[in-house]
């Protein structure tokens, strides 16, 4: 496991401006598989929210042009792309590469909250109850859109590593999280 | 000594294993535990498998009952002491004197430690607890230097378990009611100290405004570290005078005391931040048995590197080593 670092590494810059032209909604689309994925593989994650499940979570990577609205809806849960602000209960914002990193369990929270890297406002119960609920799920970004590639598998973690090495950004959970 | 390490989740609970802990505590998702955070906590089948997989490493697990039972609901604390037995777990933390005395009728074998929250801080009364309720442990509050607890050991065979690392209540805990005032919750009832429910922060250009039960705690500028409102480390204005009346946001690292606690005849050094992440836990664990390992042979103490990790990015002895008292 890293420590927390001094500096949260920087995204690519190209992944904002490609975003700023793409359409939203194939991307959507296939975030809305990837989280109906995350239910199935994870519902003990959905399950610690506990009131908070019904909430709007409108989670804002500051380098990307684009704000991810999550309802996690009690196991059910619905992604929407945006381009502004939407309606929400609790708004967690900050670099992308700090966010991936809360949640593959490089970075803690609380620091990067101490240190302002992350910004949380609306309903902060809310907020400690989705980081908790992640936090204890160890979940694998990566792992779960190779699961998610089938023939694909291969290529996508060849990819997934080089961007990792080059970034130095956490696209993937580094410490063992496998069984006792 | 013995590290005694804390676990908000099951996955944390592994990570302190894995990164040396002798010791982990942690509670049930219920009122009955002083860390009722949303998120948090231990379901009964995840504390059964827990304390197996823990008990397969070498390691202990203390299950934290130890909020102050409602009248007329005492069945949820007397459950969670019975489940506590039935999960295997090594000992229960606890604070109430009525609990005590429940667990010592109804489950003898099972360890008794007292817990912070009873605010247990001279020998008499630690020694009243030894002999009325088999307490076989106390966790000393954060108000007493180091002088203060060797000169408790000379007077009790109880053993003492001090904080060493985390968040820093400097109040008589168990008997605080800052946050009751202004969020009408508090650790002691409700496992809540400043909740995060009644927590509201604001940035507005730059400027961070940290807000409890709707009073504004603290307000930071641009670039400066962001606190947790709790009143006790708030910034106040009296008179002509602006500053934080009890303490400052800064987090406890005892970390350099460690040879003085051990002298003071010290048997378990606690870590706070059971509401904490699991990258916390295995960096500030992994950190504390290093340097445990290296004060039992006698070697150097390394370099603490946790300072990030700590509210308002700044640590304090505390009272251990607080010049004024």
């Amino acid at each position: 496991m890293s420590e927390t670092p001094d500096q949260i590494p920087i995204f690519p810059l190209w992944p904002g401006r490609a975003l700023r032209l793409a359409p939203l909604r194939p991307l959507q689309l296939g975030l809305n598989r990837f989280v109906a994925r995350l239910a199935r593989e994870h519902p003990k994650m959905f399950r610690r929210l506990g009131e908070h499940g019904a909430k709007r979570f409108e989670i804002d990577p500051v380098d990307l042009p684009v704000v991810i609205l999550l309802e996690p809806r009690e196991g059910a849960p619905r992604v929407t792309l945006a381009r502004a602000t939407q309606p929400h209960d609790a708004r967690i914002a900050g670099p992308l590469a700090a966010l991936l990193g809360m949640v593959h369990g490089a970075y803690d929270g609380d620091a990067l909250f101490f240190s302002r890297d992350l910004v949380i406002e609306g309903d902060t119960a809310a907020v400690l109850a989705l980081r908790n609920a992640i936090d204890a799920a160890e979940l694998d970004l990566a792992a779960e859109i190779e699961a998610l590639a089938g023939p694909a598998r291969g290529m996508v973690e060849r990819i997934v590593a080089l961007a990792e090495k080059r970034t130095g950004v956490a696209l993937t959970r580094h410490e063992e999280a496998e069984a006792w | 000594m013995e590290i005694v390490c804390p676990a908000g989740t099951p996955a944390a609970l592994r990570a302190a294993v894995k990164a040396g802990a002798h010791t982990v505590y942690c509670g049930f998702a219920d009122e009955t535990n002083a860390r009722n955070f949303p998120g948090l906590n231990f379901e009964r089948d995840e504390m059964r498998e827990s304390i197996a997989r823990a008990h397969e490493h070498g390691a202990k697990v203390l299950i934290a009952i130890n909020t102050y039972p409602r009248a007329g609901a005492e069945a949820l604390w007397h459950r969670a002491v019975a489940d506590a037995a039935g999960c295997g777990a090594d000992a229960i933390i606890l604070a109430d004197p009525g609990l005590l005395a429940f667990a010592a009728r109804e489950f003898p074998d099972l360890r008794r430690h007292l817990s912070v929250q009873a605010a247990a801080a001279n020998a008499d009364i630690i020694n009243f607890y030894a002999a009325e309720f088999g307490v076989k442990r106390v966790v000393l509050p954060r108000v007493l230097s180091v002088p203060e607890i060797a000169a408790i050991n000379a007077e009790t065979d109880v053993e003492t378990e001090v904080f060493v690392f985390g968040g820093l209540c400097v109040m008589a805990e168990g008997r605080c009611s800052l946050s009751s005032y202004a969020t009408g919750k508090s650790p002691n009832m409700n496992g809540v100290c400043s909740p995060a429910s009644h927590v509201e922060y604001r940035e507005e250009a730059g400027r961070l405004d940290a807000r409890l039960g709707g009073y504004t705690i603290h307000r930071v500028g641009a670039g400066e570290p962001a606190p947790y409102p709790t009143l006790c480390k708030g910034c106040f204005t009296a008179g002509d005078k602006t500053g934080h009346l009890f303490e400052d946001p800064v987090s406890l690292n005892a970390e350099a005391l460690m040879p003085a606690l051990q002298k003071a005849g010290v048997t378990a050094l606690k870590i706070e931040g059971r509401q904490r992440s699991v990258s916390y836990v295995s960096q500030v664990v992994r950190n504390f048995r290093a340097a445990v390992d290296a004060l039992e042979a006698g070697l150097p103490m390394p370099e603490g590197m946790l300072a990030r990790l700590s509210e308002g990015q700044a640590g304090t002895t505390g009272a251990y080593k607080k010049t004024w008292r």
